[in-house]
């Protein structure tokens, strides 16, 4: 399988890939990993006029702290992340995301931005960060803005991110001392997408929760925040029957479908196990810390 | 760096990579594989083609000494790198640790997933030279073998992990 013929460039920076892009108004696409990309344009399901190949652009492979978050630049990989002992104990949701997304082989290639980009409700880093309250960078010709995750995930494929526009960095907001997560996973076999994936991110002050994050994978037209739960933990303390109420809650709030990874019925229960189960771990990763 | 050498309309480029520790140069098409410039372009057959939808690793090279799917990277993506496939293993000294390993321990049978799996492996003892059962399971997880079972796959890494460290 060949992709369509198309142009392409290399740019050095951020600016010149936007002029680029500007040039091409809304035919161009960025290449960063190629993970989704390049497999949909062999597919000729995208046929783009021209490519801009952001990987040659430098100051974007860095993952540290700044300014109260932890900021994720644009061409981190998941296989970096894997390996980042920034992304353990309270920022564990994306620790312990990071493995389990496609396989090693494909992690050493695809990024994090690339992926929230592509906005699969199947991926894994859109629940991941949804669930830590994360947001993106944006630059365009008319300079940066910030969005918020929920607002970039319009639907299946589909972002609020102009086609003149660029992500440079992911950021997380600093959770505090006393936080935890996880995200778990139900997959058939390695490299595959998720039926169900669940992330959790939670952080306590003096005991009960500040704030909690629950997002769910594979189960809705998009990454879904289950905002009920989220708000039924708000103040609580994390005891078993606040746990239990709020799986319920996030099974309520899972849109699932029937196909050939499951029923709709079997995929809900999975958010209830699994958000009971990322609950506990949480609490437990939270409450040691 | 910059880019100014393209013009709108233009679909092929002059690329230089290092392929095997030897610098090659050729005219490709922008929408030209990794995969294809290997096997066909500068005719380096031992990189296969299985899924070509990547799935199955039996494509794996290293890119500046990292795994990836060739069959899912541009070749005009690699300008200036250095690309190993199976053909760059053997040393002087003749079989690289890890094909020796599989060699002696039987770790194929058809053979079609096997350069693949060497460069996946080769990659993961440069930098785990002493990987548990599982560490191997896991570093291979991305390449599929239809013949062997893995069993004797994990058995050649073992192989290759025991023989380095008695080289050094
Ligand atoms: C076999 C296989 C299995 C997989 N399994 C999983 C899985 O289990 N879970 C999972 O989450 N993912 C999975 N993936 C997808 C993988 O994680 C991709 O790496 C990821 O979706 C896209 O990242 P990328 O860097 O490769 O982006 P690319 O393919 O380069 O780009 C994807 C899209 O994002 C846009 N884009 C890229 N970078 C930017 C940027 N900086 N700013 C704006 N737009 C940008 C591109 O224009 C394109 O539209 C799998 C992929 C494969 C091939
Ligand atoms: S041929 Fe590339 S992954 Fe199968
Ligand atoms: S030896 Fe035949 S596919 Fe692995």
């Amino acid at each position: 399988m060949y992709p369509a013929t198309f142009e392409y460039h290399a740019p050095a920076s951020v600016e010149e890939a936007i002029s680029l892009l500007e040039r091409y108004g809304d035919e161009a696409k960025l290449l960063a990993g190629g993970q989704s990309l390049i497999p949909l344009m062999k597919l000729r399901f995208a046929s783009p006029r021209a490519l801009v190949d952001v990987n040659r652009i430098e100051g974007l492979d860095s993952i540290g702290e700044d300014d109260g978050h932890l900021a994720i630049g644009a061409l981190v990989r998941h296989k970096d992340c894997e390996r980042s002992e920034a992304l353990r104990g309270r920022y564990g949701v994306l620790g312990d995301a990071a493995p389990q997304i496609s396989d090693p082989i494909v992690r050493n290639l695809g990024t994090v931005a690339g992926s929230l980009a592509h906005a699969d409700p199947q991926g894994d880093w859109g629940s991941a960060l949804l669930a830590a309250g994360a947001h993106v960078e944006a630059v365009g010709p008319g300079g940066t803005r910030t969005i918020e995750l929920d607002e970039l995930f319009q639907g299946p494929f589909t972002t609020c991110l102009e086609p003149t526009e660029v992500v440079t960095s992911v950021r997380v907001p600093d959770p505090g001392p006393r936080a935890g997560g996880t995200y778990l996973k139900l997959e058939r076999k390695v490299g595959d997408f998720a039926t169900v994936g669940v992330a959790v991110h939670v952080s306590l002050d003096n005991g009960t929760v500040r704030r909690a994050g629950i997002a769910l994978t594979a189960v809705g037209p998009r990454n879904l925040r289950a905002r009920t739960a989220e708000e039924a933990l708000a103040g609580a303390t994390l005891d078993d029957d606040t746990i239990r109420e709020a799986a319920e809650l996030a099974a309520e709030a899972a849109q699932p479908r029937s196909d050939h990874r499951g029923s709709a019925d079997y995929k809900r229960n999975v958010v209830r196990v699994f958000t009971e189960r990322g609950l506990r771990k949480a609490a437990e990763t939270a409450q040691a810390a | 760096m910059t880019d100014t050498a393209v013009e709108s309309g233009v679909l092929t480029r002059t690329l230089t990579v290092s392929v095997n520790g030897t610098g090659r140069s050729a005219e490709v098409e922008n929408r030209l594989l990794l995969v294809h410039f290997l096997r066909e372009t500068l005719g380096l057959t031992g990189t296969h083609v299985g899924c070509d939808t990547t799935s199955c690793g039996a494509c794996t090279v290293l890119l500046d000494g990292v795994p990836v799917k060739s069959c899912t990277v541009l070749a005009v993506g690699v300008e200036g790198r250095e690309i190993t496939t199976v053909e760059g293993l053997a040393g002087a000294g003749g079989l690289s640790p890890v094909q020796e390993g599989f060699h002696q321990e039987h770790g194929l049978q058809c053979g079609f997933c096997t350069p693949g799996m060497m460069l996946a492996s080769t990659a993961l003892l440069a930098e785990n030279p002493d990987p548990s059962e599982e560490e191997i399971r896991w570093a291979l997880s991305g390449n599929i073998c239809r013949c062997t079972g893995y069993q004797n796959i994990v058995k050649a890494v073992q192989y290759a992990a025991a023989k380095m460290k008695e080289e050094h």
